[in-house]
C-alpha cells in the first residue's frame, strides 16, 4: 500500500511536516507524537495510581494515622474501597493498556515495519483524544457528589447496577466510571483496527510475517485481542448504563431487596455481567503483557548479542496465548455459582495456557544461554521481567484449579499473583522499553547509574511487596477489606502487612530516580547516535529522533530476520535488517 | 547447543557486562529463591487444618501443585541466575544459535503433560463438592445474605421451610427474610445470625442473597461460594471436628464488606438437639 508507494521515491508531497504548535504537538496525526502523548498520559496515570496504592497500604496497617489527599484526614471505609476501585481501573486501563500498546506500539510499530505512519493517522489521533476524554472522566469520578465508586475495577452488578442505594459512590461516581470505561473501549477499538491494518498492509518490501520483530508480533496479536475484547465490554458498559438510568434489567434479577426496599427490576442475571466483563477481562491480561513479552525478547536478544532462541516458537507462542486467552475467562468465576462442569472445562483450558507461557520462558533462558550479556538498564529490566513473569505465572497454576481456588479465591494470593504477572512484569516491560527506546524517541541517552539504581530498588521492592502477599493469602487474608478488626484470624497477618507497606513506600519513593532521569535526560542527556545499542531492526537506521515521515524519504527494504546477532563469518556482531546481502562486511576466510 | 566456537566472531565492543552487576543480580535471584522455598517448605503461613475430607483433598491437590510449581520455579529462577552470571560479557564470543527444535519439542511436551495432568487430577476434589449430590439425610440450612449480615434458616420441627414474601421483609421488626406470616409452615422456622451444625453429619447449605453479590467462606472447610441474588446455590460438607470457625464474606459487597462476619459452630449431637429445641438460642 502507501508505504510501498513511498519506498525510495519522493515522499515530500504526501508527508509534509505540519506547521504550527497545535497541529504539531496537540492535534497531531503523526504516530510518533501520538505515541508520546499516550506515554505521557500513562505516566500521569501511573503516578496517580501509585499514590492511591500507597494510601491504601498506609490505611491497612495504620488506620488511625492522618493522611494527605484524604478529606477528613482519616480514611473511611468507603474511601478505602474507592481507592481500591480507582487504583485498579486507572492502572489496568490507563497504564497497562495505554503505555505498552498506545505508547510504544504507536511510536515503533510503523517504524519497525518500515512504514511512514499508521494506516489511518486521523483515526489514530481520534483514539488518543477519546482515551484522554476517558481519563478525564475517570478522574472526575473523584469529585462528583458521593465520590468515586466502591464496586472494584470489576464493577460487579447488582452493586454497580442499582445506584446510590447500594452504597456511597454508587450514584454519580459509578456512572462516571462506566462512561469512562465505555469511552476507553471505543478508543481502543479504533486503535486496534489501526494497528491491524498497519501491520497487514504497510510492511516494507521483504518484511515477511516471520521477519517481523517480536515486538511487532506482540502489538499485532494484542490489537487482535483488543478488537475482539473491547467491543464486548463496550456492549456490557452500555447495558449496565441502561440498567442504571433507563430502568432496564439486563443484569438485575427479580426480587432484589436493598435496605428493606423492593427494587423494581426483573429478568436479568448478575452472572451475565461477569461473563461479559471477563470475556474482556481475561484477554485484557494478555493485552497488558504481550507487548511486554515482545519487548523482553527484543531487548534480551540485543544485549545478549544473540538471536532470539526459537524465534518462530516465540511468535507462535504469542499467537497461542492470544488464542487460548479467549477461552479461559470462566476461571474468574469458579465460585460464582456458574455450572461446576464449566468450571472444570475452564480449569483445563487455563492450565493449558501455561504451556505457551513456559515455552516463552525457556526460550528467554535459551536466548541468554551462551550469550555475551551487556548489563545496560533496559537489559536489567528485561531480565527482571522474566524473573517476575515466572514467579507470578506459576502461582496461576494454583488458581486455575477450582478445588484449590476454593481456598485461595479473593485472598491476597490472587492480588499477589496478578500484580506480579500482569502488573509489575508488564511495568518492567514498559521500563525496559523506555530505557531502550528513549534515545530514539528523544535523541538523547538516559543516565545509566541512575537507571541501575532505579532497577535495583524496583526489582527488590517488587519481590518484597508481592512475595509475602502470597503468604497472607494462603493464611486466608481477604482482599478488598478496609479493616481487619472484625475477623480474628486476619489480625495475626498484620505484621506481614506492615512489612509490605514499608516495602511499598520505599519502592514507590524510588520511582523518583526514574522521573529525575527521564526529565533530566530529556534536556541534558548526551546526544544519541542513530544506533546506540548496535541493534538490528529498522528503527535504528533512521535519525534519533526520526523525521516526520520516519525515514526522510529513504524507505527501507528488508533482507533478513530481525535478530541477526553474532552471525558467524560476519565482521560486525549485528546485521541491520535493511542491509543488502552484498553490503554485509564479511570476515576473510 | 552445538559447539560453534570456530564460527564465532569477536565483538569489537569493549566488555560492558560488569561482574559486579551480574553477580548482584544472580545473588538477588538466589536469595529470592531461598527465602521463598524456605517459607513454603517450613509452612510458616498456612490455613488451619481442614475439618472435612474434601478439605484434606484440596490440601493434597495444593501440595501436589506446590511440588510441580516449585520444581519449575527453582530450576528456571536459578537457571536465570546462572545464565546472567556465567554469560556476562567478559570479552568472550557469543555462541551463535537460532534455537533447537528438539528442545522446543521436549519442553512443550513436558509442560503439556505436567500442567494438563495436574489440572485433570485436580478434578477429584472439585467433583466431590460440586458434582455429587448431597446424601438423602443431609441437614438443610438456608443461607441468606444481605448488606452486611448472614442469616441462617432452619425449617424447624415440621421440617418444612415456610414460604417467603419479599413485601414482608423487615429487618427492624425481626423478619429479615420476609417469612410469610400466612404460611403455617413458616411459624416454627428458626432464623439465626450464626450457623450451628452437628459434627459428622452432612450439611447442605442453600446459599442466596437479597441484594448484591456476597460470599460464604470458611477456611477450615476449604469452601467458598458466592451468594448471588436470583440464584440459590447448594453446597454440602461434613464437618468432622467440634469447634467454632469464622465465616466471612469475600465478595466486595459495599461499604460494610469487611465487617460482614459470622461463625460456624460445629457441635455434638446433644448440643445440636438442644439448639433446635430452644429455637436457636
Amino acid at each position: 500500500m502507501s508505504s510501498h508507494a513511498h519506498g525510495g521515491h519522493s515522499a515530500h508531497g504526501a508527508m509534509a511536516a505540519p506547521q504550527g504548535f497545535i497541529r504539531k504537538y496537540i492535534f497531531s496525526v503523526d504516530h510518533k507524537v501520538i505515541g508520546i502523548q499516550y506515554f505521557l498520559l500513562a505516566l500521569t496515570a501511573v503516578l496517580i495510581g501509585i499514590v492511591l496504592s500507597v494510601l491504601m497500604r498506609f490505611h491497612l496497617v495504620w488506620p488511625n494515622v492522618h493522611l494527605p489527599f484524604v478529606s477528613g484526614g482519616q480514611m473511611t471505609q468507603e474511601q478505602y474501597l474507592a481507592l481500591v476501585t480507582m487504583h485498579g481501573t486507572i492502572m489496568v486501563f490507563f497504564v497497562l493498556t495505554t503505555a505498552p500498546q498506545g505508547g510504544f506500539g504507536n511510536y515503533f510499530l510503523p517504524i519497525q515495519i518500515g512504514a511512514p505512519d499508521m494506516a489511518f493517522p486521523r483515526l489514530n489521533m481520534l483514539s488518543f483524544w477519546v482515551t484522554f476524554l476517558a481519563f478525564v472522566a475517570i478522574l472526575a469520578a473523584f469529585f462528583v457528589p458521593g465520590g468515586a465508586p466502591i464496586s472494584g475495577w470489576t464493577g460487579y452488578t447488582p452493586l454497580s447496577g442499582l445506584g446510590e442505594i447500594t452504597g456511597p459512590g454508587e450514584g454519580w461516581g459509578q456512572t462516571m466510571w462506566i462512561t469512562s470505561i465505555s469511552l476507553f473501549c471505543l478508543a481502543s477499538l479504533l486503535g486496534a483496527l489501526n494497528f491491524i491494518a498497519t501491520t497487514i498492509d504497510m510492511r516494507a518490501p521483504g518484511m515477511g510475517l516471520f521477519r517481523m520483530p517480536l515486538t511487532v508480533w506482540g502489538w499485532f496479536v494484542t490489537a487482535i485481542l483488543g478488537l475482539l475484547a473491547f467491543g464486548v465490554l463496550l456492549a456490557g458498559g452500555i447495558l449496565l448504563l441502561l440498567d442504571r438510568s433507563a430502568g432496564t434489567s439486563f443484569f438485575l434479577p427479580a426480587g432484589l431487596v436493598v435496605n428493606d426496599q423492593i427494587q423494581n427490576h426483573a429478568g436479568g442475571s448478575p452472572l451475565l455481567w461477569q461473563h461479559l466483563f471477563w470475556f474482556f477481562g481475561h484477554p485484557e491480561v494478555y493485552i497488558a503483557i504481550l507487548p511486554g513479552m515482545g519487548v523482553a525478547s527484543h531487548v534480551l536478544s540485543t544485549f545478549a548479542r544473540k538471536p532470539v532462541f526459537g524465534y518462530r516458537a516465540m511468535a507462535m507462542a504469542i499467537c497461542a496465548i492470544g488464542f487460548l486467552g479467549f477461552m479461559v475467562w470462566g476461571h474468574h468465576m469458579f465460585v460464582s455459582g456458574m455450572s461446576p462442569y464449566s468450571g472444570f472445562a475452564f480449569s483445563v483450558l487455563t492450565m493449558s495456557i501455561g504451556v505457551p507461557s513456559a515455552i516463552k520462558t525457556f526460550n528467554w533462558l535459551g536466548t541468554l544461554w551462551g550469550g555475551k550479556i551487556q548489563f545496560k538498564t533496559p537489559m536489567l529490566f528485561a531480565i527482571g521481567f522474566v524473573s517476575l513473569f515466572v514467579s507470578g505465572g506459576l502461582s496461576g497454576l494454583f488458581l486455575a484449579q477450582p478445588a484449590v481456588d476454593n481456598l485461595l479465591h479473593a485472598t491476597y494470593y490472587v492480588v499477589a499473583h496478578f500484580h506480579l504477572v500482569m502488573g509489575v512484569a508488564a511495568i518492567f516491560g514498559i521500563f525496559a522499553a523506555t530505557y531502550f527506546w528513549f534515545p530514539k524517541m528523544f535523541g538523547r541517552m538516559m543516565n545509566e547509574p541512575l537507571g541501575k539504581l532505579h532497577f535495583w530498588f524496583t526489582f527488590v521492592g517488587a519481590y518484597c511487596i508481592f512475595m509475602p502477599m502470597h503468604w497472607v493469602g494462603i493464611a486466608g487474608g481477604i482482599r478488598r477489606y478496609a479493616d481487619a478488626s472484625a475477623v480474628a484470624y486476619l489480625q495475626k497477618l498484620q505484621p506481614i502487612h506492615q512489612f509490605i507497606t514499608i516495602a511499598a513506600f520505599i519502592t514507590a519513593a524510588a520511582q523518583i530516580f526514574f522521573l529525575i532521569n527521564f526529565f533530566y535526560s530529556l534536556k541534558s542527556g548526551p546526544k544519541a547516535s542513530k544506533n546506540p545499542w548496535d541493534a538490528t531492526t529498522l528503527e535504528w537506521i533512521t535519525d534519533s529522533p526520526p523525521p516526520h515521515d520516519n525515514f526522510a524519504g529513504n524507505y527501507p527494504s528488508v533482507y533478513r530476520g530481525p535478530y541477526e546477532f553474532s552471525v558467524p563469518g560476519v565482521k560486525e556482531d549485528y546485521i541491520l535488517q535493511s542491509l543488502k546481502p552484498q553490503e554485509v562486511d564479511r570476515v576473510k576466510e | 547447543m552445538r559447539n560453534t566456537n570456530q564460527m564465532v566472531i569477536r565483538s569489537r565492543k569493549r566488555e560492558s557486562g560488569s561482574a559486579a552487576t551480574a553477580g548482584l543480580l544472580a545473588l538477588l535471584q538466589v536469595i529470592m529463591v531461598c527465602v521463598t522455598v524456605y517459607v513454603f517448605a517450613a509452612n510458616l503461613y498456612s490455613a488451619p487444618d481442614a475439618i472435612t475430607s474434601v478439605g484434606r483433598a484440596v490440601d493434597e491437590q495444593y501440595k501436589l501443585t506446590l511440588y510441580v510449581t516449585a520444581t519449575v520455579f527453582i530450576l528456571s529462577q536459578l537457571g536465570l541466575a546462572y545464565a546472567v552470571y556465567r554469560f556476562r560479557d567478559h570479552g568472550q564470543k557469543a555462541h551463535f544459535s537460532r534455537g533447537n527444535n528438539t528442545m522446543e519439542f521436549v519442553w512443550t511436551t513436558a509442560t503439556i503433560v505436567l500442567f494438563l495432568g495436574l489440572g485433570i487430577l485436580g478434578r477429584r476434589a472439585w467433583a466431590e463438592v460440586r458434582f455429587t449430590p448431597p446424601a438423602a439425610d443431609a441437614i438443610h440450612v438456608e443461607v441468606t445474605e444481605n448488606q452486611f449480615v448472614f442469616n441462617f434458616r432452619y425449617p424447624g420441627p415440621d421440617g418444612i421451610f415456610g414460604k417467603l414474601d419479599p413485601k414482608q421483609i423487615s429487618a427492624s421488626t425481626g423478619n429479615p427474610l420476609g417469612i410469610d406470616s400466612h404460611d403455617p409452615a413458616g411459624k416454627d422456622d428458626i432464623v439465626v445470625p450464626t450457623l450451628t451444625v452437628p459434627v459428622n453429619h452432612q450439611v447442605e447449605l442453600m446459599i442466596g442473597s437479597q441484594d448484591v453479590i456476597h460470599n460464604f467462606f470458611v477456611r477450615e472447610l476449604r469452601l467458598q461460594q458466592d451468594a448471588v441474588p436470583g440464584l440459590i446455590v447448594p453446597i454440602h460438607f461434613t464437618p468432622e471436628k467440634i469447634g467454632q470457625y469464622e465465616i466471612v464474606c469475600t465478595q466486595l459487597c459495599g461499604l460494610g464488606h469487611s465487617r460482614m462476619h459470622s461463625y460456624l459452630n460445629v457441635v455434638s449431637d446433644a448440643d445440636y438437639d438442644a439448639f433446635l429445641k430452644s429455637g436457636g438460642q
